[in-house]
């Protein structure tokens, strides 16, 4: 419940962050960074449009997206404290919910007959679907380095201690951040910036959402961000305690929206066709990480 | 007896009775047949999850010997399923068909057929004979192939028909191998021969045996490379057939595997490896093909290859867990496969008959025609999506739940980690099952999305409609037992309890299944708890903007405001990126005619995917021997004269041949003589 209570209260300054840092970047002072989030409950309040090709799949995607994603932060754990949710191989049920999200969003973009939500569709379809093994691998090598297969449970027990720990923790931290990056579809996989329907991924998907919908929609992203941040968090203060952890996991959290920043100032977006290489070669890393971690087992 | 009698006879009847009467009443003496027969094979088989045995022996024949009929918990799961979508598949053809009702002698052909099916594919799960066995084996495969061929005045399903006539029958050939073998060894038909086959023989010769039983039910069960014939057999059929056979046909396949696994019980480590490597391959090939799919059918039928290489990694770490000697590794992948082959023949059958409602009303099947469905035919919209979510392992469907079980057994045998192969064995076969999902997801949104969403693509003759409540009635029942099975999948491990402790060779004890059930029990809870959750995101969302204005509009164009449906994404386009991805194992076959000259003609553009395996396996050797053939073509040319002087030759050859040996001797006996 705690870990729950925590993404919630991360995700509503999260983005917030990640715009102020690109504005320092960038040499503007920026909004404050509670303005994201004053935007969605702007959206909240407002009424919708809805195309006239659009049926009912369009109406119920976006609510099952967001509880989809719910139902991932339940089963999120934070340090020594399970989620709402613990058991064996439940971050198999975190990535199938998220996928099950992922299916509502598409289905809702080809909803609409258009054809640059089409194409945002089949952009996320391919790359979300490409990051899958990566996080699967990662979690099997977490789980053969603590001899765990629970979130709860690799994260209660996994030690930062020895000198290759160290490399794997690294690795195991890039990794958490990139596939973050791709599942939000930010840098350097998708822009959310961009001005030109053609280059973006997400954001064309849901042109033709708003009101209330695109409200929801848009705070999901956040609920995501925030929920990674908390699984990076994880890899580190699983041991301390309560107090000294949430301060921990606060600072954790804006060290990743730090982080998520700086690479969106100063990297620019792949070029489509090479996403699929880059997101496939941090299968090849996680790969990297499971043979480290059966050298440390032998 | 009494039961193997009154199941006779009222096969025997019911087939009697649909020659003589009108095409609607047959549909109807064939649903009757079926849930008839399949309550006489149910109610024992219940018995026998429920801890009963049931065994009875048939006199036989002085050349099968005595035939035993047995029921242990393996065969009644098996029974349970293929009852199931039986009745489901009888109960949306008998609708289906009605569309044929013209057709008098072939309708009364495919039910007859259809209750053979239905006896055949009983009789293989029961018989403990190989004679009696391949008898079954052969009525299952002959009689599948009537239905498959039903619209034969189609060059196109004659084809199909006839390669699975023959891919099947060169699966046959192999058991018969394999089976005579068996018997010449130890001079018994019986199954119990096979036991005494692997206690005398070498573990080379057992692993040899396997090998060719494995082979031989693959062609069933469709893994890669033997799965050729399915996506041709599946589009040609109809689709209460494509369903059947998607559902349950192929599992027989399985069944038999499994069936092996218990006789031959030596070299698990060796088997384990084999199915899970070919089962990842077929996983991964079946999906990957699925995606470039143009026609409907043809997808789902690439989905099946999906789902049994699903099933095979169950099975695989299966094996495993028997190999390394860890209970709950065995227990945990047979549950994960079993249960797969329940929710698959679930699933699938839904998905066929779906696809069958699209083909009824629109009369094609090519994805790129739909759009826009789900307006016309809501509830198979609605049902389709379930199955799609199903299919792709989404909570909180079935499929879910046993991709959930797999995962596990391959997580705990990471963990258990018994040696450097195994670590990667698993990894490989994770990452197979996470690609695989995603895939699936893919696939699904693509067949889904462009088939029901959107703005019709193509004006069809006749606005489509949705179908009646009685066409609709056995896709309910089906989609009830996909959600009661994501939601309550406790009951149903329970229900495999005594196939489990079959299979992993132990009395099912107290301390195991439990441990299994546990989180199983967890999971449920979390199900439901996901759907409690979506309820009330839903009804705040409508709370909330019900107070507010809406209005409706064009689709964002960029400002354009006269869209076409002709400017939606297809089906090609929403695939092509993976398509170039994916060139390297997919091959493409592209026909353009461009725009060029300074009148050009209609510009035209199509792909194809052909399967690379049928090219390389199949297409090319076949032209290598249609070649040699056709050389030998002059020697049949119709000249009376000349067939006989081809007699003649011969005479003269064979004597000839042996005077020359006579010659030989002679002159070598001549040699011996002088030297």
């Amino acid at each position: 419940m705690l870990s729950f209570a925590l993404i919630f209260a991360v995700s509503l300054f999260f983005s917030g962050i990640v715009v102020k840092v690109k504005s320092i970047a960038s040499g503007r002072k920026g909004p404050g960074v509670f303005q994201p989030i004053c935007d969605i409950w702007r959206l909240l309040r407002k009424g919708a449009v809805y195309s006239r090709t659009s049926s009912i799949v369009f109406q119920i995607a976006p609510s099952i997206y967001f509880a989809s994603i719910l139902a991932a932060m339940a089963a999120v754990p934070f340090g020594s404290q399970g989620g709402i949710v613990s058991f064996s191989c439940d971050f198999v049920f975190f990535a199938y919910v998220l996928a099950l999200g992922k299916f509502f969003c598409i289905i809702g973009a080809l909803d609409t007959g258009s054809s640059f939500e089409g194409m945002g569709a089949s952009r996320e379809a391919l790359f979300s679907m490409l990051a899958e093994p990566a996080f699967f691998i990662l979690m099997g090598t977490l789980g053969l380095l603590t001899g765990h297969t629970s979130f709860l449970q690799i994260f209660s027990s996994l030690h930062i201690d020895t000198n290759l720990s160290y490399i794997l923790v690294t690795i195991a931290c890039f990794l958490l951040i990139m596939i973050c990056m791709i599942e939000n579809s930010r840098m350097p996989v998708d822009d959310p910036k961009t001005h030109l329907e053609l280059t973006m991924i997400h954001e064309v998907m849901i042109l033709d959402n708003s009101g209330f919908d695109l409200g929801l929609i848009l705070h999901a992203t956040n609920l995501k961000f925030a929920m990674y941040g908390a699984l990076i968090a994880d890899l580190f203060i699983g041991n301390l305690p309560a107090n000294i952890a949430i301060a921990a996991f606060f600072g954790i959290q804006i060290a990743v929206a730090i982080i998520a920043g700086i690479i969106e100032s100063f990297m620019a977006r792949f070029r489509m066709s090479h996403n699929s290489q880059f997101i496939l070669v941090l299968s090849s890393l996680a790969l990297l990480m499971l043979l480290g971690v059966m050298l440390i087992n032998n | 007896m009494s039961f193997i009698g009154i199941y006779i006879l009222t096969l025997l009847l019911a087939m009697l009775f649909i020659g003589f009467v009108n095409p609607k009443t047959k549909g109807l003496i064939a649903v009757l047949g079926t849930i008839v027969l399949s309550v006489i094979a149910c109610v024992p088989a219940v018995n026998v999850l429920a801890n009963n045995a049931f065994q009875c022996r048939f006199a036989g024949s002085w050349l099968t010997g005595v035939i035993n009929i047995v029921i242990d918990p393996l065969s009644a799961w098996f029974v349970l399923v293929i009852c199931f979508t039986m009745i489901t598949s009888v109960l949306y053809g008998q609708q289906y068909m009605q569309a044929y009702a013209e057709r008098r002698s072939a309708l009364s052909l495919h039910w007859i057929s259809f209750l053979l099916v239905h006896a055949g594919l009983i009789s293989i799960c029961v018989l403990q004979n190989s004679i009696a066995f391949l008898i079954a084996w052969e009525l299952m495969a002959f009689s599948s192939f009537v239905l498959v061929i039903f619209e034969g005045e189609k060059m196109r399903t004659i084809r199909a028909g006839v390669n699975y006539l023959i891919q099947s029958h060169i699966g046959v050939v192999l058991l018969t191998i394999a089976f005579v073998w068996v018997a010449a060894v130890t001079g018994t038909f019986d199954f119990s021969g096979i036991s005494q086959f692997v206690a005398t023989q070498s573990k080379a010769a057992n692993f040899g045996l396997m090998l060719m039983f494995f082979i031989g039910f693959a062609f069933k069960a469709g893994f890669v490379p033997f799965h050729t014939w399915l996506p041709h057999a599946h589009p040609a059929a109809p689709s209460h057939v494509s369903g059947m056979m998607s559902g349950v046909l192929i599992k027989i396949g399985i069944y038999g595997i499994m069936r092996m696994l218990i006789l031959i019980n030596v070299n698990y480590l060796a088997v384990g490896y084999f199915i899970l490597t070919i089962s990842i391959i077929t996983g991964l090939y079946g999906v990957m093909l699925a995606i470039v799919q143009h026609n409907l059918k043809k997808l789902l039928a690439y989905h099946s290859v999906e789902n049994i290489g699903i099933i095979g990694i169950g099975i695989g770490v299966g094996c495993l867990g028997l190999g390394y000697e860890n209970q709950i590794l065995a227990i945990v992948g047979f549950a994960g496969g079993l249960l797969h082959v329940l929710n698959h023949s679930l699933f699938k059958s839904l998905l066929f008959y779906g696809a069958g409602n699209v083909y009824q009303a629109t009369h094609t099947m090519d994805i790129e025609h739909f759009g826009g469905l789900i307006k016309k035919m809501p509830q198979t919209a609605l049902l389709f999506l379930l199955a799609s979510l199903a299919i792709c392992g989404l909570p909180p469907f079935n499929g879910f739940v046993s991709e959930f079980i797999i995962y596990n057994g391959l997580f705990s045998g990471i963990n258990a980690s018994f040696s450097m192969p195994s670590i990667l064995m698993f990894v490989a076969a994770m990452a197979g099952l996470a690609l695989i999902g995603g895939l699936a997801v893919m696939c699904f949104t693509k067949a889904f999305g462009i088939v029901f969403l959107g703005e019709p693509r193509k004006q069809f003759h006749s606005e489509p409609k949705e179908f009646g409540l009685a066409k609709l009635l056995p896709m309910y029942m089906v989609g009830i037992l996909i959600v009661a099975i994501g939601l309550f999948p406790q009951y149903f491990i329970s229900a495999i309890r005594n196939v489990l402790a079959q299979m992993v060779g132990l009395d099912m004890s107290a301390t195991i299944l439990p441990l299994c059930c546990e989180t199983i029990t967890q999971i449920s809870w979390y199900m439901i708890g996901f759907v409690v959750l979506v309820v009330i995101v839903l009804a705040v969302r409508n709370l909330c903007s019900s107070r507010l204005p809406k209005a409706e509009g064009e689709t964002w164009g960029c400002g354009y405001l006269a869209p076409t449906p002709k400017i939606q994404y297809t089906a090609s386009s929403f695939v092509r990126t993976y398509r170039r991805l994916a060139k390297p194992v997919l091959q493409i076959q592209k026909k353009s005619v461009g725009v060029d000259g300074i009148f050009p003609q209609a510009a035209s553009y199509s792909t194809e995917a052909l399967d690379r395996t049928e090219t390389s396996l199949i297409r090319t050797p076949l032209k290598f021997f249609r070649l040699i053939l056709s050389k030998l073509s002059v020697l049949q040319n119709g000249c009376l004269q000349n067939y006989i002087l081809y007699g003649l030759l011969f005479i003269v050859v064979a004597l000839g041949f042996l005077f020359i040996c006579h010659l030989i001797k002679i002159f070598v006996n001549y040699l011996n003589t002088i030297l």
